[in-house]
C-alpha cells in the first residue's frame, strides 16, 4: 500500500477507535508502529518524554512524528489528518443531539466497556515498557548483578513517590530523571 | 459573512495559543480553555464547559480536538469546528516536525545516551500514574473490573489485536448494561 495512505488508514483508526484521549492512546500507538516496524519500544517511550515536554496532545505528537519519520512532511500531514479527522466528523455529526446522545442507554453502556478496557490496556503497555527497560537484554536473573538495573529502579521509584505523593509536575518528572541518568553516566556508575 | 470569517479567524488564533501553551495535552487542557475562552472571550459558560468536556470522553479522538472542533462548532458552524481544529493542531505539528528533523543526529551524543537512560525510568512512573488515575475515573462495579483485567490479559499474555479488545469491551459493557435495565438495576 502507498506509504502515505497507510500512515492515514492506520491513526485513522486510531482518532475512530480511542477514547479519553491522551494516554489512553499508547496501547493502540504501541502496536501500531510495532506492527509496522515504524518504531521500537525503546523509541517509543522516549517520544512519550519528548512529547510531555513539548506543547499540544500527545496523539496529534506522535501521529506528526511517526509521519515525518517514515514518509516526511508530507506522511506527518497525512498521519495527522487521519487521526484528526474521525473525531472531527463525529463531534460535527452529534453536536446538535448531544444531550439524548449522551443519555441513550447504548452509549452510557459503550462507554462502561470503552472506560474500563483503557486501564487493562495501559496497564499491558505499562508492563511492555517495564520490561523494555529492566529487562531490555530479555528476561533473565543476571540483570541483577548490574548497576543499570538499580539506578533505573531508583529513578522509577523516587519518580513515582514524587508523581503520586508530591503531584510533581511530567515535566520536572522527565528533567530530573534525565540529570539522574547524566550524573550517574558520567560517574561511570551506568553503562549506556 | 464577514462576520462569521472574523470569528473564525479569532477561534482559529485563540486554540492555537491553547494548543502552544498546554503541556502533556488531555485534561491539563481544560483549565487552560476554561481561562481563554469561558474566562476571557465568554464564548462559553461554565456549565457549557463541563459539557465539553464530558463530550470529549463520550467521543473518539483526543480530547484536544474534540474540545476544540465542539467549540468551533458552537460558535461558527463547520467552518468554525475546522477552523479551532486547525488552530489547536498547528503548534504541536510544527514543533514536532522540526524536533523529527533533528532528532535522530543527537541521539549518538553520550550525554542524549545517559540523560533517556534516566528518562525512561521515569516515563514508567508517568504511565503508571496514568493508569491509576484512569483507574479512578473508571465505573466501579464488577463488569467494568473484569473487562479490565479481560483487556490487561488479552494484550499482556496472548498478543490480542487492540482494535479487537476495545471493541470487545463496547459490546460487553453495551450488553451488560442493558442486561441490567431490564432486569431493572443500574449497573
Amino acid at each position: 500500500m502507498n506509504i502515505y495512505l497507510l500512515l492515514f488508514l492506520e491513526f485513522f483508526k486510531m482518532g475512530a477507535l480511542t477514547f479519553g484521549g491522551g494516554y489512553a492512546m499508547i496501547p493502540f500507538i504501541e502496536e501500531t508502529v510495532l506492527s509496522h516496524e515504524w518504531m521500537t519500544t525503546r523509541e517509543l517511550v522516549d517520544f512519550i518524554a519528548i512529547s510531555e515536554s513539548t506543547p499540544g496532545a500527545f496523539a496529534v505528537n506522535i501521529s506528526t512524528y511517526v509521519g515525518s519519520e517514515v514518509g516526511g512532511i508530507l506522511g506527518a500531514l497525512c498521519a495527522t489528518a487521519g487521526l484528526v479527522l474521525p473525531p472531527f466528523i463525529v463531534i460535527i455529526l452529534i453536536a446538535k443531539i448531544y444531550d439524548r446522545f449522551k443519555r441513550s442507554a447504548i452509549v452510557q453502556g459503550a462507554m462502561l466497556g470503552l472506560k474500563s478496557t483503557v486501564v487493562g490496556l495501559i496497564g499491558a503497555t505499562v508492563l511492555s515498557v517495564g520490561i523494555e527497560i529492566f529487562f531490555s537484554e530479555g528476561i533473565n536473573f543476571d540483570v541483577l548483578k548490574t548497576a543499570n538495573f538499580y539506578v533505573s529502579l531508583g529513578i522509577f521509584a523516587v519518580s513515582l513517590f514524587l508523581l503520586l505523593y508530591k503531584k510533581l509536575n511530567p515535566i520536572l518528572i522527565i528533567a530530573l530523571s534525565a540529570a539522574a541518568g547524566i550524573a550517574f553516566g558520567y560517574t561511570g556508575i551506568i553503562k549506556v | 459573512m464577514k462576520q462569521k470569517l472574523k470569528l473564525c479567524l479569532q477561534l482559529f488564533l485563540t486554540f492555537m495559543k491553547i494548543g502552544a501553551v498546554t503541556f502533556g495535552g488531555g485534561y491539563a487542557m481544560i483549565p487552560i480553555i476554561e481561562n481563554e475562552i469561558s474566562v476571557k472571550k465568554g464564548w462559553i459558560d461554565g456549565e457549557e464547559l463541563l459539557e465539553v468536556v464530558a463530550i470529549s470522553e463520550t467521543t473518539p479522538g483526543p480530547i484536544a480536538i474534540c474540545a476544540a472542533a465542539f467549540i468551533g462548532y458552537k460558535k461558527a458552524g463547520v467552518l468554525g469546528a475546522f477552523a479551532a481544529t486547525l488552530g489547536v493542531v498547528t503548534p504541536s505539528f510544527a514543533i514536532i516536525y522540526l524536533i523529527s528533523l533533528f532528532l535522530r543526529k543527537f541521539e549518538d551524543l553520550q550525554i542524549i545516551k545517559y540523560a533517556f537512560f534516566g528518562i525512561r525510568a521515569g516515563v514508567l512512573a508517568l504511565l503508571i500514574k496514568a493508569v491509576i488515575s484512569m483507574f479512578k475515573k473508571s465505573p466501579k462495579n464488577i463488569v467494568a473490573w473484569l473487562i479490565m483485567a479481560a483487556s490487561f490479559a488479552a494484550v499482556a499474555f496472548f498478543s490480542a489485536n487492540v482494535i479487537i479488545v476495545i471493541l470487545s469491551a463496547a459490546v460487553i459493557g453495551l450488553a451488560a448494561t442493558l442486561i441490567a435495565r431490564k432486569a431493572g438495576k443500574e449497573l
